[in-house]
């Protein structure tokens, strides 16, 4: 294989990775808390669409981005205000956020449907970016690809070296321990879940503005449940986050692999487009196989509701 | 200031207010929705709610769009009842749909009742299969059933389209994708010769519906998902095998949506394409919730259903509005009953600050 295909291969894979790598990372924090958000799909949709038209309209990329982690923050305000607030059912206002913002989403992007953006100019670092093979895929990319390691940095620092992730992760392991030593269980849950929105926001935008550059209804395409089923995949990790959304990032690429593979082999499109779907089957078998390891990592309070007695 | 306060027990009268409350809040939120669009709020919610029912061909409409809701609602509302979250309805609904027009190309030629007796039974198998993939992937390995049934519905959906683009495709049909059309013998009789589509399937979802209210409150194994869902340790206690519980949860679930996605290609469609769902198996998953995950309830919330996707249309056709604004009512409707049901285990009370 030639190594300029090689190079194309793993820089498609790390742009297919990215937005998996933003929202799962965000889901994970609201996670640690105990919210279990099943809107991502619903925040990114919105957040794709918020990011296409803002950008569309004021020709800024980033005020783009920032109206689309608004729309993502904005939506999981909602679920927050209805599972932490009123104490609904969180995986059924999950769905529900998710239904609402893919809907909500094709609704308000009918009229920019034909449109396109002007394709966003990769940032090249001096140097590195002319490494042969893995100079391209690294150091000259999109600059929210360097924001998603960025952000995984500030995250693993944050959850494991900081005081107040220490609480998140008190108040997701225990919420009644943490109330009763003195933190306020409900706004932490409040802003982890918001946070998770607002990062399903920009993942969102990452796949309008950048990625491809355009709206299509439906473009979200499953993304936000498998960023959902990534941070399971990774029993709650960040590293292996980041190494699963690569992982899916080069499975979503297949047809890429197969087209510079030179080799005639007649699949259809459909089998190849599938492949992200069946291997997010796969991988939650083998990891939920040993009840364990999910039991043991996840945060104790998932997906329970708390209210504070006082 | 107001201040929320359990209820000593659960109120009944507020679980069967709280869907009630939430319909006049998507109401309310569907006049701001026009206003905001810069469309005037009377007119648009008189588009939107009163037109499509506003004679006899509409309220047809009605049910030919109910049909489907009512037969998936009933099928969830099963397993829902012991927390077993199948969200893949609509990929359930593409398979069976799948496996009923396999049946009626195959019998292309053929006349007689047997074709649509094996479209039946092909469309309940078809949806099973479906089904039983999460079934088998939760109770052997534990696998989240939420997220398998819906990567399911994205892999369904690339089923249908690689096969109406091949091996289904109308030979004579100009290379769109989409069969042939069904021969008369493939077909669900209509119910009415006054020119309306409701067809047999109808009367399939009031039968689903009777079924489903027997299993649920008639039969044992009804009660014991019954009890699984409120408590699951007593049900484990009580000896109760959640396997079968999850078994039963998705196959109903599976076998009523395949029967849908029957009804679809085999009533309004005549033919599958890949456009083969409009939705109905997320919104099913509505339907079930605003009623509560009881039949009768499921007969009105899947009538209100089927309005919001006939005002869709209508405010489409009238107000130059897109369709999926129907999408937008389902969820908010969805939302707020979720928000609303907060007030049967809880009242709000009006308390002085205490000053210490």
């Amino acid at each position: 294989m030639e190594s300029s295909i090689l190079s194309s291969i793993l820089f498609a894979t790390i742009v297919a990775g990215t937005p998996l790598i933003i929202v799962a990372l965000g889901q994970l924090i609201a996670e640690k808390s105990g919210v279990l958000n099943l809107g991502a799909e619903g925040m990114m949709s919105m957040g794709a669409i918020a990011g296409f038209a803002i950008s569309f309209e004021t020709g800024s990329v980033w005020l783009g981005v920032l109206g689309g982690m608004a729309a993502g923050a904005l939506m999981s305000y909602l679920f927050a205000v209805v599972v932490l607030t009123l104490m609904g059912n969180q995986v059924a206002t999950g769905l529900a956020l998710s239904i609402l913002g893919v809907g909500l989403s094709a609704f308000i992007g009918k009229p920019y449907e034909s449109e396109i953006l002007p394709t966003i100019e990769a940032i090249r670092i001096p140097l590195l970016a002319d490494i042969p093979i893995i100079g391209e895929p690294l150091f000259a990319q999109q600059s929210l690809v360097y924001f998603s390691w960025a952000l995984f940095g500030a995250i693993v620092w944050f959850l494991y070296r900081s005081r107040p992730g220490l609480v998140l992760r008190a108040v997701g392991e225990s919420p009644s321990s943490a109330h009763s030593i003195g933190y306020p269980v409900i706004r932490i849950r409040y802003m982890a879940t918001i946070f998770g929105g607002a990062m399903a926001g920009i993942g969102g935008a990452f796949l309008s503005v950048f990625y491809t550059p355009l709206w299509v209804e439906g473009m979200v395409a499953g993304r936000g449940w498998i960023a959902i089923a990534l941070v399971v995949f990774a029993t709650w990790r960040p590293f292996r986050v980041m190494v699963g959304a690569y992982l899916f990032g080069g499975v979503m690429v297949a047809q890429l692999f197969v087209q510079g593979s030179g080799l005639e082999i007649n699949i259809p499109s459909q089998f190849l487009s599938s492949l992200p779907y069946l291997a997010t089957i796969i991988v939650l078998v083998i990891i939920s196989r040993d009840q364990n390891t999910v039991r043991l990592n996840a945060p104790v309070s998932l997906g329970q509701p708390y209210r504070p007695d006082a | 200031m107001l201040r929320l306060e359990r209820r000593p027990e659960a109120s009944h009268l507020m679980s069967y207010a709280s869907p009630a409350i939430a319909i006049v809040l998507m109401l309310i939120g569907g006049l701001f929705l026009f206003a905001f669009l810069g469309k005037n709020p009377i007119e648009g919610f008189k588009v939107f709610f009163i037109n499509p029912i506003s004679d006899l061909w509409g309220v047809s409409e009605l049910l030919l769009k109910a049909t489907p809701l009512m037969l998936i609602a009933v099928g969830l509302a099963i397993g829902f009842r012991a927390n077993v979250w199948n969200i893949g309805a609509e990929g359930q609904l593409i398979v069976g749909g799948i496996a009923a027009s396999a049946v009626a190309l195959y019998f292309q030629e053929s006349e007689g009742a047997h074709v649509l007796i094996l479209m039946i039974i092909a469309g309940c198998i078809g949806g099973m299969l479906w089904a039983a993939i999460p079934a088998f992937l939760k109770t052997r390995f534990n696998t989240n059933e939420i997220l398998v049934s819906l990567m399911l519905v994205y892999v369904s959906q690339l089923l249908v389209s690689w096969l109406v683009h091949g091996p289904m495709m109308d030979p004579d049909g100009f290379n769109f994708p989409q069969s042939a059309m069904f021969e008369d013998s493939a077909l669900l009789p209509l119910l009415f010769d006054d020119g309306s589509r409701v067809n047999l399937a109808f009367v399939f979802a009031i039968g689903a519906l009777l079924a489903g209210y027997i299993f649920m409150f008639r039969s044992f194994a009804g009660f014991q998902m019954q009890v699984a869902g409120f408590a699951k340790d007593a049900a484990r206690y009580a000896g109760f095998s959640a396997r079968r519980m999850i078994w039963i949860g998705l196959l109903a679930g599976g076998a009523m949506a395949g029967l849908a996605g029957m009804a679809e290609v085999s009533g309004p469609m005549g033919q599958i394409t890949d456009q083969i769902s409009s939705n109905y198996g997320f919104a099913a998953i509505i339907v079930a919730f605003v009623a509560r995950l009881n039949p009768v309830g499921i007969f009105f919330a899947s009538l209100l259903m089927a309005l919001l996707y006939l005002g869709g249309e209508q405010a489409q056709q009238y107000m130059n509005l897109p369709s999926s604004i129907s999408l937008v009512f389902q969820g908010m409707l969805l939302l707020f009953l979720l928000g609303s049901d907060v007030f049967i285990n809880y009242r709000l009370r009006w308390n002085r600050e205490v000053t210490a």
